[in-house]
């Protein structure tokens, strides 16, 4: 399946007086037509950053300064403003944490629906409001027909994320860029969210990147997941092994704190310290201070992305010339 | 007010102790000891009417929002109890009735067997007991520094009046929630939100309090902090014999700390348990939707069956059984009489406010766990 | 404890910002050469103009050194006294530059108190306070100071008047002006007010008192450093107004204001540089303090960085 998202070495620095941050550095992955990519990371990390960069939202002075994004080929991280607007609507949805943010207060769902849909779709008034309530009806708000002309104050919480949705989606995009779509919703709504996103973009084979840091929806959502560090991709693959049997020491230690519901442990498992700010990331690999397995060359030479077992990890325990080469049992013994 | 109690041990008696004597309960709590403490028919009210003039312009009557309408529990010395629920059922508003923030509408609060209020106008009594808040960024005054942060409680309540005193007193305390006793030069932007947390805890544990009310310590950090944070406040409780009240909307970090745990659902305990059998065996219905929303680590690929429809507005509660319109086992009865908080069918430990479970309604619970990872 | 906090926070960002500001450094360097001159006029005026025995009517009317009948002793003339115009505005900036900055105090201090009060306690005490600045704002505030001072003149003797007429000026300016900083100062209190460091002092039980003084004042503090620097130069130009109307401080210590309406008479005749120059001098002053004032806010508010 040929890749409908290729992002490469991508780096976005935010220059400041105090010298350039670089706030993502050599991220690369794939998303091909109808997967879902999870995104996950410890706040800082990037993931949000990596959102932004392809929708093309990066918040000013953040700037890409290398690197490549294409889509279907089309590479899209250079594009003048007005050419990327138009591939954000139409190619690109993007769903947000806030749905606040994202819909227009003084405007009913159903204009910025209808509008939306015109812009990009090229269809008539008519035709827009009644795809614009079938899509209400879609997504689950009752009584889809007279809820299309309320204002988004009107809903609630829950029923707002469904109409982001909704608005993401009705322009028909290749890719769905998802922000934390649960992270303000209650427990309750957040499966109902989760579900409805899910069936959506299978429906209509569209791709998700999806970005958040629960890996409880992670783990029911995505086909593959990436962990991110310090900027980095740390591990990406299969979202059963990554989640079930990681590589990379720091997606161990990131599974094994996560409490679990199942049973009650006297002693979590933790990773000591934090991640390190932008301005102050270590030389070698980002996580080599925290890292119980860390020898020489982690804290002189950057890893790349190697392949370990299922997924592929950057870190040199997995690199066979290593002189510490070490087998993933002993990591997880 | 005119009454004073008699024999108060001073700030400084206490200081002058190792930490172990402090506290009677220090090593070994007994679970069944006196309650810390108890609430007792709890409520609290809050007028969000407009202004009175737009209100009689508009010919609006008052709105109540019923942010707590009726809670009872005790906590038994030593033990943590931890309240857990969506947002605005309530768990913060008991938060802060329980320390004192808010007076009660209705009901009261009693600590260490005296009424709140009391309590706290003594500052022998009110030492015993303090806060640990949600937001590490909000929490720390931003132009203090982090030993006079610290230190802020302990100057409060005279408990060591010794400059130098104070200082190693500081530094012990940065000391125990693992941090420096240098970092206390620094100010509170200096550090990341994890380190925040410890030193609210810091300045929680200064005034050697044998309470602490925990409103989502946890939840605006990142797991792997969090794991951190949770370990080191199970390591205070046990050493210590600290009584904790734990507010949290994460349910499996409440089992990680709990003894007991109560499930609130629109200012009302919906079931209140011991932590293990409330996982096991959820009875109230509310309950199991909740577990059942979780989203699953293990990825065994079982199919979740979300609850429909979202919590209604506390300032028109659905009459009856507030959990009623989402219910799958809603009847009449439910829709028109609120159901009180018993003992479950079969159990002396469970507490649950369902009519479904008082009439055997709801099915065995263990058959219905089994029906449930069938469908 | 607060202060080192309060400036550490930011003197290196403000450092930076303000070197970035052309317009900022000139505003800097205009505002110490205004109040230098006027701190150190008994220094470096080349004149007393108080000293009616160094006055001279021959010396009358003389224009600038540069002009024909200019005398280098007198560099920017003269008035129809005799006075050298130069020490005169350096003298009268001095004057102009004590009431603004003492009026500031008062409305700083009157209305930092009070918007602390009302923020904090909510309730009754702040709908009172805030309907009474409502009301207030409604009136221009060199409305308000007429007032205050008309009623002052009213009810005290002219010879006790003019003793405290200086007080009365400073009182009148700064009673317009407190409702913006106590608007200010609320505002900002009901937002650090529910804050949780807040709540962790309320838990100990700390006054309630101690807590605005020691938790609430430091972090409402910013906003207000820029109103008064904004306020600096209003205050110094209501003053210059009520000089210029005749209202304002006594004949006996002109203020640049006084100077403008002394001058205002041979406007026409001629003798030009009795009013342009000490409203050159106001001019200069109020502007750079306004400027200064700008910088101070777009530089205290992250959103506009």
């Amino acid at each position: 399946m040929a890749a409908l998202l290729e992002v490469r070495n991508l780096r976005v620095e935010f220059p400041t007086r105090r010298g350039v941050l670089t706030a993502l550095d050599g991220v690369s992955f794939d998303i091909a037509a109808g997967e879902v990519l999870g995104v996950v990371g410890e706040s800082g990390a990037g993931k949000s950053m990596t959102g932004a960069a392809i929708i093309g939202l990066l918040e000013p002075p953040g700037r890409i300064a290398g690197g490549e994004i294409r889509l279907d080929g089309q590479r899209i991280d250079n594009l003048p403003y007005e050419r990327m607007r138009r591939i954000r609507g139409k190619e690109i949805g993007a769903i947000f944490q806030d749905p606040l943010t994202t819909l227009n207060p003084l405007y009913t769902v159903g204009r910025q629906l209808v509008e939306t849909m015109q812009v990009h779709l090229g269809i008539g008034a008519a035709e827009a409001r009644r795809r614009a309530i079938g899509w209400l009806e879609h997504v689950g708000i009752p009584a889809a027909a007279q809820r299309v002309d309320s204002y988004p104050h009107e809903f609630s919480g829950g029923m707002r994320q469904r109409v982001v949705i909704a608005l993401a989606l009705c322009a028909e995009p290749r890719l769905v860029v998802a922000d934390e779509p649960t992270t303000a919703l209650d427990v309750s709504i957040q499966a109902q969210i989760i579900a409805l996103l899910k069936r959506l973009t299978r429906e209509k084979g569209t791709a998700v990147m999806l970005i958040t840091h629960d890996m409880g929806v992670i783990a029911e959502t995505a086909d593959r997941v990436a962990v991110m560090y310090a900027g980095r991709i740390a591990e990406i693959g299969p979202v059963r092994e990554v989640v079930k049997h990681p590589r990379h020491p720091y997606s161990v230690g990131l599974m094994a704190s996560i409490p679990p519901l199942d049973r009650r442990v006297e002693r979590l498992a933790q990773i000591e310290g934090a991640m390190p700010r932008l301005s102050a990331i270590p030389p070698g690999c980002a996580f080599n201070p925290r890292c119980p397995h860390a020898f020489d060359r982690c804290r002189a030479e950057r890893p790349e992305l190697l392949e370990a077992g299922a997924t592929r990890a950057a870190c040199w325990l997995y690199d066979p010339a290593s002189e510490k080469h070490v087998p993933e049992s002993a990591i997880h013994g | 007010m005119a009454e004073r109690i008699v024999h108060e041990p001073t700030g400084e008696d206490f200081a002058a102790l190792p930490v172990a004597e402090r506290l009677p309960a220090a090593r070994g709590a007994v679970p069944d000891a006196a309650p810390m403490v108890e609430a007792e028919d709890l409520a609290r009210h809050f007028d969000v009417s407009r202004p009175w003039l737009q209100r009689v312009l508009a010919r609006e009557p008052r709105r109540i929002l019923r942010a707590v309408d009726g809670v009872s529990f005790a906590i038994p010395k030593g033990t943590t109890l931890s309240l857990v629920g969506e947002s605005g059922c309530g768990k913060s508003t008991v938060a802060r009735l329980v320390v004192g923030l808010y007076a009660p509408t209705r009901g009261r609060v009693l600590f260490d067997g005296q009424d709140l209020a009391r309590a706290r106008a003594s500052a022998a009594q009110r030492r015993r007991m303090q806060m640990i808040f949600q937001d590490p960024y909000a929490s720390l005054n931003p132009r203090w520094r982090v030993r006079d942060i610290i230190a802020e409680p302990i100057r409060a309540f005279g408990l060591v009046r010794d400059r130098a005193a104070q200082r190693d007193r500081v530094a012990e305390l940065l000391t125990h929630v693992g941090l420096s006793p240098l970092d206390g030069e620094k100010y509170p932007h200096e550090f990341s939100g994890g380190q925040r947390q410890r030193i609210s805890i810091a300045r929680a544990l200064s005034s050697n309090p044998e309470f602490l009310v925990c409103d989502e310590p946890t939840s605006a950090l990142d797991v792997s902090v969090q794991a951190q944070i949770l370990n080191l406040m199970k390591a205070l409780q046990r050493e210590l014999g600290l009584t904790y009240l734990f507010i949290s909307h994460n349910l499996s970090v409440v089992r990680q700390v709990s003894d007991r745990i109560g499930v609130m659902y629109l200012g009302r305990i919906a079931e209140l348990a011991p932590a293990e059998t409330l996982f096991t065996a959820p009875r109230h219905p509310y309950t199991r939707a909740l577990m059942e929303a979780i989203p699953d680590l293990e990825m065994t690929g079982r199919q979740r069956v979300p609850v429909g429809g979202e919590v209604p507005s506390p300032i028109s509660p659905p009459p009856g059984c507030p959990f009623h319109p989402r219910c799958p086992l809603a009847d009449a009865r439910c829709r028109a009489e609120r159901p009180a908080l018993i003992p479950a069918r079969g159990t002396e430990e469970t507490l649950v406010a369902c009519h479904a479970v008082e009439e055997g309604r709801d099915g065995d619970p263990a058959t219905a766990a089994s029906a449930r990872a069938l469908a | 404890m607060a202060a080192p906090a309060f400036v550490r926070a930011f003197d290196s960002d403000l450092w930076w910002s303000f070197r970035r500001s052309p317009v900022t450094v000139l505003s800097a360097v205009v505002a110490l050469v205004c109040v230098g001159g006027a701190l150190l006029a008994p220094l470096l005026a080349p004149h007393n103009p108080f000293d009616l025995a160094s006055l001279n009517l021959l010396d009358a009317f003389k224009p600038p050194a540069w002009a024909a009948e200019g005398d280098l002793a007198y560099p920017l003339g003269t008035d129809d006294q005799g006075r050298d115009m130069l020490s005169a505005i350096m003298y009268g900036a001095r004057v102009s530059l004590l009431v603004g900055v003492s009026a500031v105090l008062f409305s700083t201090l009157l209305g930092v108190a009070l918007g602390l009060l009302a923020g904090y306690l909510g309730g009754a005490v702040d709908a009172v306070l805030m309907r009474i600045a409502d009301i207030q704002l409604t009136f221009p505030s060199i409305l308000v100071a007429l007032l205050v001072d008309g009623v002052v003149r009213a009810a005290l003797p002219r010879e006790v008047h003019d003793q405290v007429a200086l007080f009365v000026v400073i009182f009148a300016i700064g009673i317009s002006n407190w409702p913006q900083f106590a608007r200010t100062v609320r505002g900002s209190t009901l937002v650090e007010r529910n804050k949780e460091y807040v709540l962790a002092a309320r838990v100990i039980g700390l006054s309630r008192l101690r807590i605005m003084l020691t938790h609430v004042l430091p972090n409402v503090l910013g906003p207000v450093l820029v109103i008064a620097t904004l306020s600096l130069g209003f205050a110094i130009l209501a003053e210059a107004t009520l000089s210029f109307l005749g209202v304002g401080v006594p004949p006996t210590q002109p203020s640049l204001g006084t100077l403008i309406r002394i001058g205002n008479d041979f406007l026409f005749s001629g003798e030009w540089w009795i009013t342009i120059f000490p409203g050159a001098a106001l001019v200069a002053m109020v502007l750079s303090v306004n400027l200064l004032g700008d910088w101070l806010r777009d530089a205290l508010n992250p959103k506009l960085r």
